[in-house]
Formats: C-alpha cells, structure tokens, sequence
C-alpha cells in the first residue's frame, strides 16, 4: 500500500537555480552524480530492466531458462480465452466502482469530519485505522463475515426477515463484495485527503457565500466541491492506480472465484505464473502495464488542467 | 448547526462507525480467544471459555515456530528496506533538487513511473535468478527497496525544497565535503519527513503480501502476511489460531498508529494540497 504524491514539483527555482549554477562552478562538487547511484543501481536493475524485459518476453514461450520467440500468440490466447477476457473486464469494473465508492464517502465522510461534530477525533481514527491493517488479514475477517449461512452480515439481515445473497458464492455478485472489502479498507486514506483538502479551504470563501445568503447546498456546490478538486483528483487517481493493481484482497477472499468470475489482470498474472505459463502471465503484466498508463497518465493530465482552471 | 442536532449527528456517526468499523475488529479479537468449536460458528458472540494464552502459544508453536522465523523475517526485511530507502532515497531528492540538468526532466518521469507502472512479475524473477538472489531474504529486500525508492524520493524532494541553499553554500565555505554536508548539515534537518516515511513505508512493507508471495517462496523463510495465508488452508478448522495469527499481525501496524497518527496522515496525503 504505498501511495502517492501525484503532484509535480515546485518549479519556479529551476530557471534561478540554472543561473546561480552557471555563476558557481562549485554545483557539480557540491552536488556529486555518484549520489544517484545506488538507489539507480537498484530500481534500474530491479524494476527498469525488468519492465523492458517484459515487454520482449511476452512475445515468448518461456520457460525460466528459455524463451522462443512466437510473436503476438500470448496476446491473441489473452484475448480470446473467456476466463482471460473475464479477468480483464473485472480489472475495469473493480477499478471503476471502488475508485468511485471511495470518492463518493470519502467526501462525505470529510465533510462530516471537518464539521463541529461531537467525537469527532474518535471518528476520524476508526475510520482511517483500517488502512494501516493487514490486507489478507482484512480479507480473511470479511470472507467469515460474508459467509452465505454462517456469516455475521446474512445473520443481521436474516434478524430483520431479509433473506442475504451468498456475497462470495454467487458469481455475478463476488467481485462487487471484495470491491466493498476494499471500499471499507481504503477509504480512511479518501477520507484523510478529503479533510487536509477542505481543511485548506480558506474561511473567507464560507463567509462571502454565507453573506450572500447561501444554504447549506449551495455551500457544498459552490465553495466545498469546487475548492477540494485537488483533493478529489488525488482520490481518483490513487484508487484507479490501486484498483487496476489489485491483488491482494481478491485473492485472499475468492482466489478469482467462483469459477472465474472475480478475476481480474493481477490474479490471472499469478495464476498463469504458478501453472509455469510464464510468458503468458508476462503478457498479461504488459496489458495490465498499458491499461493503467492509457488511463491513469490522461486522466492525470485532464484532471491536473481542471485544477487550474477551477 | 443547532446543537441538539449536531449531538444526534454525533450520535448517529457514532453507532454508524461502531457497526461499520470495529465490530470487525472486534470480531477479530472475540474469534481469537475463543475454543475452537465456538470460533468454528463464526459468528459475533461473547466466547464462552477465554483461552487466549492457550490459542497464543498453540499459534506460536505450529509447525515448529514459523511465525516466529515470519516475525524475524518481517523485522529484518521492513527494517533494513526502510533504512535504505530513506538513505538511498534522501541522497536522490537532494541532489535532484538541488542541480537541474538536462537530465533533470528525464529523472522525474523515471521516479513518477515506479508509482504508476505495476511492476512485472516473472522478468523480475529472471533478473533475481540471473543474480543468483532469488527465493532469498536479500532479493526481496532489494526488491521492496527498488518499488518504495519513487514514494520516499518525491516526500524528500518536496522537503528540500524547503530548506534554503544559502546553508549548503555556507557548509561548503567551511570546507565541508559532498558527503559531510548531506549527512551532517541536510539529513539532520529531514528529521520530520524521516520519520513520516518510515512510519509509511514501514506499515506499507510489512503489510505487504503480494511480494513476499513472488519472491519468497517456500513455507521454511516466510514473512508474516504469508503465514497468515498459509494458516488460512491449514487451519480450516482453527479458526480461533487464524485469527490469533490475525491479531499478531495487527499489533505492530496499531503500536505506528498509536504513536504516530499525524506522521502517517501527513505523509499519505502530501502533495493533495495545494491552496
């Protein structure tokens, strides 16, 4: 669960910087290039050299200690495989629905914590603690909850004469429940987001819209959603990134079941590399690596341009 | 807002939060105490017997000590990691910051990459393997290091920005060193974004599961995610062990939270505000 500052650097020095460099011949002492190294040595053997190997290997059958070249096969097989396609259709569905359940409460849940809410410190920890707790053991816990006869939610439901779905047995409905799993663990971080955003809304905008006669509406519409867009902009690129990516709480809840309705890219990659297929599962790390750029570089780009315009 | 009404809302929140957030913890805590045939109901009662230390130690003592070996390698693997990516990661930021090149831009979009681009799997293994590290502690340390270094570079970046040159060129009048000025002048004045990216990459690295499961393979040196996962086949029956193993997990990321709430808030939501 790392996550990410979106947000390029302050670049207003660079110019000034450029020219006190040209006036001190002293930068390059003073600033040696050796400081790269080690992390360069690292991240470029570990994570750039494989991610170019990646896309040379997907166009292979490949055993660990052989590859044979065979072109696009891997890819065709990825797109016409149904559990294959089931898996990449989920990616986007699982993505789509959390990143925008978690704008939607987060939000909400930002408001209501930024208000002068009583128990407002005791609220604001319950809820983003399930960020900083084990993913599997997160899913572990909700896998009993759900539970079709035995768990906890169809009892609750079952005492108020509502007859629950199986939440992880019922194929149309298991990647809809792990996507509330994630919902309910991630979003603590939306909400925390949401809050240093309208945190940093200054007060005069609330008095002018106040002295204007606005309502509690039209304070939301006019001064609260316009004025946390970073905020909002950060959520949705954080959960697309995560949700596209997601592994771990899929597979610690249904393993892509039942069947393969709750696969998604992830788990189609680790189960293509535990069968041996490893240029399969290499081609599916390459798609998985071209849906989250064609989506997450525009969206940033577009959403990054409405920011400064707002 | 009246107040009654703002009490209600309280109110409300409250009772909301109770069922939404800690009765699943709760439940956690219940089931680990529990004697197996109580826990095996799964469901949200007051256990009958407590036998927590009974469940501890059972849990412990499975299959000769593995969670024991899994805490020491989640210690050696989250400490060691974290250390280099703050060291590792500073000495980046600072330099990158600090002297625009040419190579500056092509810099930045390399360390934006390692945020959004998911890592690839197997062609990881091969380089690991050609290495002769893979399946072993050291690979998987250097591996967390490779996908943490982007985060904890832009956290640093951001943070110098902050402190002023005149201060390096003042320790470079004196005659300090490249070397002496970083570690002696600069990184004593990161001492708050230190801490909020260990706190952060600390919680992010032992929680982690999906690498550990790649590259760390085997039941003999696993971390702690991974006897969680292994607990979850063999322990069919044990839900109470489960969910001790569970528990355990959760202590060390509640002791960060307990101690350094603001840090950790802080560090994942910088860069979302920006006026």
């Amino acid at each position: 669960m790392t996550t990410l500052a979106p947000t390029t650097p302050p670049k207003a020095t660079s110019h000034e910087a450029a020219a006190r460099q040209r006036r001190s011949g002293r930068t390059r002492g003073t600033y040696p290039n050796w400081f790269y190294l080690p992390a360069a040595v690292i991240y470029g053997t570990l994570f750039l050299v494989p991610t170019f190997a990646s896309f040379y290997f997907s166009l292979t059958r490949w055993t660990i200690f052989k590859s044979t070249f065979i072109g696009l096969d891997n890819f065709t097989e990825f797109f016409q495989e149904p559990a294959l396609v089931k898996g990449f259709v989920n990616t986007f569905l699982y993505a789509v629905v959390t990143s925008g359940l978690k704008v939607v409460l987060g939000l909400l849940l930002g408001i209501l914590l930024t208000s002068q809410i009583r128990a407002r410190g005791y609220l604001r920890s319950v809820v983003f603690f399930p960020v900083l707790v084990s993913t599997v053991g997160v899913g572990i816990t909700f896998t009993a909850f759900m539970d079709p006869s035995y768990g906890v939610i169809n009892k609750a439901l079952a005492a108020v004469g509502i007859d629950g779905p199986g939440w992880l047995t019922d194929p149309s409905l298991a990647l809809f429940s792990v996507a509330l799993v994630d919902v309910w663990k991630g979003v603590g971080l939306a909400t925390v987001i949401y809050i240093a955003g309208i945190v940093s809304i200054p007060q005069d905008y609330y008095e002018a819209a106040k002295i204007d006669g606005a309502g509690p509406w039209q304070l939301f519409r006019n001064v609260v959603l316009p004025l946390s867009w970073p905020a909002t902009s950060t959520v949705i690129i954080l959960s697309l990134i995560g949700g596209l990516r997601s592994f771990d709480l899929i597979w610690a809840m249904t393993r892509g079941g039942p069947g393969f309705s709750s696969d998604v890219v992830a788990s189609v990659i680790y189960k293509q590399y535990q069968a041996g297929f490893y240029g399969l599962s290499t081609a599916g790390n390459v798609v998985l690596f071209l849906v989250v750029t064609a989506i997450v570089v525009p969206l940033a780009r577009f959403l990054a341009r409405k920011e400064v315009q707002r | 807002m009246k107040n009654p009404a703002r009490t209600w809302l309280g109110a409300l929140s409250v009772v909301v939060s109770v069922v939404v957030f800690v009765v699943p913890f709760a439940f956690i805590v219940l089931t680990a105490v529990k004697d197996p045939q109580q826990a095996a109901q799964l469901d949200f009662s007051w256990p009958r017997r407590f036998q927590p230390v009974d469940n501890l130690v059972q849990v412990v003592e499975a299959r000769d000590y593995i969670l024991v070996i899994a805490f020491i390698n989640s210690v050696i693997l989250t400490v060691v990691s974290v250390a280099a990516m703050v060291v590792l990661g500073a000495m980046v930021a600072f330099v990158l910051q600090r002297r625009v090149t040419r190579w500056t831009g092509l810099i930045n979009f390399l360390v934006l990459s390692g945020l959004i681009i998911p890592p690839a799997v197997v062609p990881t293994i091969w380089v690991l393997q050609k290495a002769g590290l893979f399946g072993g502690l050291p690979g998987l340390i250097l591996v967390e290091i490779a996908f943490g270094l982007s985060f904890s570079i832009l956290l640093f970046r951001a943070f110098i920005a902050t402190i002023p040159r005149e201060l390096d060129e003042a320790a470079v009048i004196d005659g300090a060193s490249p070397l002496r000025l970083f570690f002696r002048v600069i990184f004593p004045m990161l001492r708050s974004v230190i801490v909020t990216v260990i706190v952060v990459q600390s919680v992010a690295v032992f929680n982690d599961f999906t690498n550990p499961l790649y590259f760390l393979p085997g039941e003999q040196n696993a971390t702690v995610q991974l006897t969680l996962f292994n607990f979850q086949s063999q322990y069919n029956t044990s839900y109470n062990l489960l969910f001790m193993d569970i528990l355990l997990i959760t202590v060390p990321p509640l002791i960060m939270f307990l101690f350094f709430n603001r840090q950790i808030v802080a560090g994942m939501t910088a860069g979302a505000v920006k006026g």
